[in-house]
């Protein structure tokens, strides 16, 4: 049995907000393949839960007549990778979930569970920064939109408080359209496993240049992160081979990898330079320059 | 503790009962006799206790048995009918796929889902390996369960 303390079952937002508010260490439990991961280790921070189960309102995926996407927070991993929209607009989403966990795992775990405990190796924090996801908040105080820019401030912490709940992700056209995306996640299992290091791409060209580029990381720093300096040696630039060595030793500005038991430092650096490497090549050849 | 009063199906057969909100699936269903599913791991790594829920595999040792509230349930119990196994518990045999029997029911399972969603005959290895990902086996090495699978298919 889960050491459970205390046990709130909410039946709508508003419901799951008052709960929140008024118990300052009550946690959300939403597909369970963290929480109840972490209460079966008898980690009793997680003793007190509002189940957001039931809202089932959250689990919708829809686009606008302007083309925005909306990604419901409680969406299971299975149901975005199927979705159709997301596979015609959103590939790189279906592409980076999954590499998440296995199939169970995917058929209960949410996108918005993994962005939202904050792990610094979440395989759909690169779709969500190279896709510029905007976060739709529900609080105490109304709705707000954060942007996934900035949500994370340290290995498992965002910039929610007590009492706000993701209700879903937003997707905005012009983060999405023309744009060619690729996810690759280094680890030591093909599933089943944590992402040693992984990586992310969008970009858009014309004709040989690079118009767009947007490149992310996970497990690269103590936050997913997004890579402005090696973004700015692509962009502007026609594709080639010296510009991507250019590009490789300038993400050393923007990563700060560590070694833990799964990877030295050292290592990590290599994969980051040699994925970004790879995904970039692969998203020029998805735009259609041959290589 | 809280308990709640929940309704759902196990096999085909209904049923009406308060469960404590502390409770896994897993938990629940060995309590019912549904001693199919297993506990390997209890943190979802291994998929010795898959189930499926409306049709789709899952880790009952990480879902809370109140969500199964108005669901359907399927365990390995409820598969073999009038004696007779299914054509998944079939190949298994027939392949050789099952060792010391622990992984079995929750493969069993993960393979079921797996060929109601995929009726193609033609499965590539590396989409079975894929589909039954969240299965740990120690003994056979895989290749019996994948071969089973391809068998499966075929029936
Ligand atoms: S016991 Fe549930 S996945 Fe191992
Ligand atoms: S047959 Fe023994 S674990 Fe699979």
């Amino acid at each position: 049995m889960f050491p459970i303390e205390e046990y709130h079952q909410a039946s709508n937002v508003a419901d799951a907000i008052q709960a929140l508010s008024k118990d300052a260490t009550a946690r959300i439990l939403a597909g369970g393949t963290d929480v109840l991961v972490r209460l079966h280790g008898g980690n009793s921070d997680y003793g007190r839960v509002v189940d957001i189960n039931d809202l089932d309102e959250l689990r919708e995926i829809r686009m606008d007549e302007k083309g925005n996407i909306t990604i419901g927070a409680l969406a299971c991993c299975s149901d975005i990778i199927e979705n159709e929209l997301v596979q015609k607009h959103l590939p790189m989403v279906a592409e980076s979930l999954a590499t998440i966990g296995g199939p169970q795992v995917r058929n209960c775990a949410t996108m918005g569970g993994n962005i939202c405990n904050g792990a610094v190796s979440a395989d759909s924090a690169c779709a969500a920064l190279v896709y510029e996801f905007d976060l739709v908040v529900e609080g105490v105080g109304g709705q707000r939109i954060e942007s996934i820019n900035g949500f994370h401030t340290g290995p498992g912490r965002t910039i929610l408080k007590q009492g706000d709940i993701l209700t879903s992700f937003l997707v905005r056209p012009e983060n999405y359209t023309g744009f060619s995306a690729c996810y690759r996640k280094y680890a030591m299992r093909g599933a089943m496993d944590i992402a040693t290091i992984g990586c992310g791409v969008a970009l858009q060209m014309a004709g040989e240049k690079i118009t767009t580029m947007k490149l992310a990381f996970t497990v690269a720093a103590p936050t997913p992160i997004r890579c402005r300096n090696a973004e700015q040696v692509m962009v502007g630039e026609v594709f080639s081979e010296e510009n991507l060595e250019i590009m490789a030793d300038e993400l050393e500005k923007d990563v700060a990898p560590r070694t833990s038991w799964r990877a030295s430092k050292e290592f990590r650096l290599h994969i980051i330079k040699t994925l970004a490497k790879k995904e970039i090549r692969r998203a020029v050849k998805s735009q259609g320059v041959a290589q | 503790m809280k308990s709640m009063n929940v309704k759902f199906s196990i096999n085909a057969k209904s049923y009406e009962m308060d469960v404590d909100v502390r409770k896994s699936l897993m938990d629940v269903l060995r309590e019912l006799g549904y001693t199919s599913v297993k506990q390997g791991c209890g943190v979802g790594e291994c998929g010795a206790c898959t189930v499926l829920v409306n049709g789709t595999p899952l880790d009952s040792c990480l879902y809370l048995a109140v969500w199964a509230a108005n669901k359907e349930i399927r365990t390995v119990e409820g598969e073999c009918k009038d004696g007779k196994l299914t054509a998944v518990q079939d190949a298994y045999v027939e392949e050789g796929a099952v060792q010391c029997g622990f992984c079995t029911p929750g493969l069993i399972m993960s393979s079921t889902a797996f060929l109601e969603k995929n009726t193609v005959e033609d499965l590539s290895s590396e989409e079975i390996r894929k589909a039954h990902a969240g299965n740990l086996c120690r003994c056979t090495g895989y290749q019996t369960i994948v071969n089973a699978v391809k068998t499966a298919a075929k029936k």
